[in-house]
């Protein structure tokens, strides 16, 4: 993956989370209203094919943003290069991935 | 000695790192939490009503404001990068919307 | 008469072998003094052994650029007045760079960088044929005309926070000078261009903070230069005009 690859990487997965972020926090603001419950929840999302999808394709594009983001952290601010730092940003990537399909799994299935 | 660094431009730079570094870390917690669902739906609702206490709510604006300046920080980027209008149209753009973003999600949430 | 009878100044002294420790001196107050004139005063009155550098000393080489209150300058069109702390001004090396000693800053890692990002021209034609017409207010040679009033000072270079977190990043100046030369009608080349940008290092390292445009005493305009660089980037590689 060149800077390039991972330049295009982190705007295109961006532009692909902004209206998914609108519509989350639309959500939000609506599901906050009168408290929030794991019933609340689950009501609207449980074997919901759409919100699967959604929230799928929104932690497959935050786990490519965060962990490309990091990585440039990682860099200027924590000083580690090369292997090293490819390393722990792709670990992180795959973390993000793990626990938030697993996350959308527990919300949707 | 000490640089000299704080005009606009770069306190741009440097909130929409922190924001992103702070959503960063808060991420992980927000999928685990979620998480709970599938299993131990009491544990959820126990974490759940955890959100009324003020403390939480105050943490939570400040996710949303994180996610805000973030969002359109980042949209102010792609624009200076890849659209062809001059710097300052861009910076007022965001900043407008940003703020009006920041007064309607108070609003709302003040509302609850 | 000046409102102060002297300045305290504190100079950063050392190199690689002494480790930087700043020296303080005390130096008569004047009107219409420049920090150069200030640096000079302590190498001619004070301390000999200061070592630094100038030319011009009327804003055109950029040869005396330093740190002056943790702000790269050319210290000849730096007025006193302007950056008085108090009493106290501080002068360094200019940062990011490697220090010969002093104020004398190494700027081979900049011109390698200026090199590295293939701000050459690719010809076109021979002398054996006509001199192409170039029309001024075309949109490409105005973009270009934007960046070639550059005279590497490196103020930019030590300015980017970037730069310092990253030890590949070209530069503004590499990169715009990379701009003026990819918007040169002339060239054959400017897919090498965008090649030599897009590497570890290149335009998209920048975080567009915007310190290079914000002190180039020359009020050029590496941000944009760079954004262009990125926008051009992205164009070919979603299969746009090619060089």
């Amino acid at each position: 993956m060149s800077e390039f690859h991972l330049y295009m990487a982190q705007r295109l997965s961006a532009l692909v989370m902004a209206p998914f972020v609108i519509v989350h926090i639309g959500v939000m603001i609506y599901a906050i209203q009168g408290g929030l419950s794991a019933a609340e929840i689950l009501g609207r999302t449980q074997s919901s094919a759409f919100w699967f999808a959604f929230y799928g394709l929104f932690v497959v594009a935050v786990s490519i943003h965060a962990a490309i983001g990091l990585r440039t952290i990682l860099g200027e601010w924590a000083g580690l290069r090369g292997g090293a730092r490819d390393g722990v940003a792709a670990v992180i990537g795959l973390g993000l991935l793990a626990l938030g399909a697993q996350a959308v799994w527990a919300v949707t299935a | 000695m000490k640089i000299a660094r704080a005009h606009p431009l770069w306190l741009a730079y440097l909130l929409h790192r922190l924001s992103g570094l702070g959503l960063a870390l808060f991420l992980p917690l927000h999928f685990w939490v979620l998480s709970y669902a599938l299993n131990d739906a009491a544990k959820l609702d126990a974490f759940l009503t955890l959100t009324e206490m003020p403390l939480v709510k105050a943490a939570e604006f400040g996710l949303v404001f994180l996610l805000a300046v973030h969002f359109f920080g980042g949209l102010r980027l792609i624009a200076l990068e890849w659209l062809p209008w001059s710097a300052p149209q861009k910076t007022w753009a965001a900043a407008a919307v940003a703020g009006s973003f920041l007064v309607s999600t108070t609003f709302l949430l003040q509302a609850i | 008469m000046p409102e102060r009878d002297h300045l305290t100044v504190t100079v950063q002294r050392g190199g690689p072998g002494a480790p930087m420790r700043p020296q303080t001196f005390e130096v008569p107050a004047y009107d219409n003094q420049t920090v150069l004139d200030v640096v000079s005063w302590i190498q001619q009155n004070a301390d000999p052994t200061l070592t630094y550098r100038f030319a011009c000393r009327v804003g055109m080489c950029g040869s005396c650029a330093m740190m002056v209150n943790g702000v790269p300058r050319w210290t000849c069109r730096t007025h006193v007045s302007k950056v008085l702390d108090g009493n106290a001004i501080e002068v360094g090396p200019l940062r990011n760079l490697p220090v010969i000693k002093d104020l004398a800053a190494d700027m081979d890692p900049f011109f390698d960088k200026w090199v590295s990002a293939e701000g050459m021209h690719h010809p076109t034609r021979t002398r054996d044929d006509a001199i192409e017409a170039i029309d001024p207010v075309a949109m490409d040679r105005q973009e270009a005309n934007a960046g070639i009033e550059c005279i590497n000072c490196s103020v930019c270079y030590s300015a980017c926070d970037t730069v310092a977190g990253n030890p590949d990043y070209l530069g503004p100046a590499a990169l715009q000078r990379a701009w003026t030369l990819y918007n040169d009608a002339k060239d054959a080349n400017r897919d090498a261009i965008l090649d030599a940008v897009s590497g570890r290092g290149g335009c998209h390292s920048c975080h567009s903070m915007g310190s290079c445009t914000a002190y180039c005493p020359n009020e050029l305009d590496p941000l944009s230069a760079i954004a262009g660089l990125k926008r051009a980037t992205a164009k070919r590689f979603f299969g746009g005009r090619k060089g």
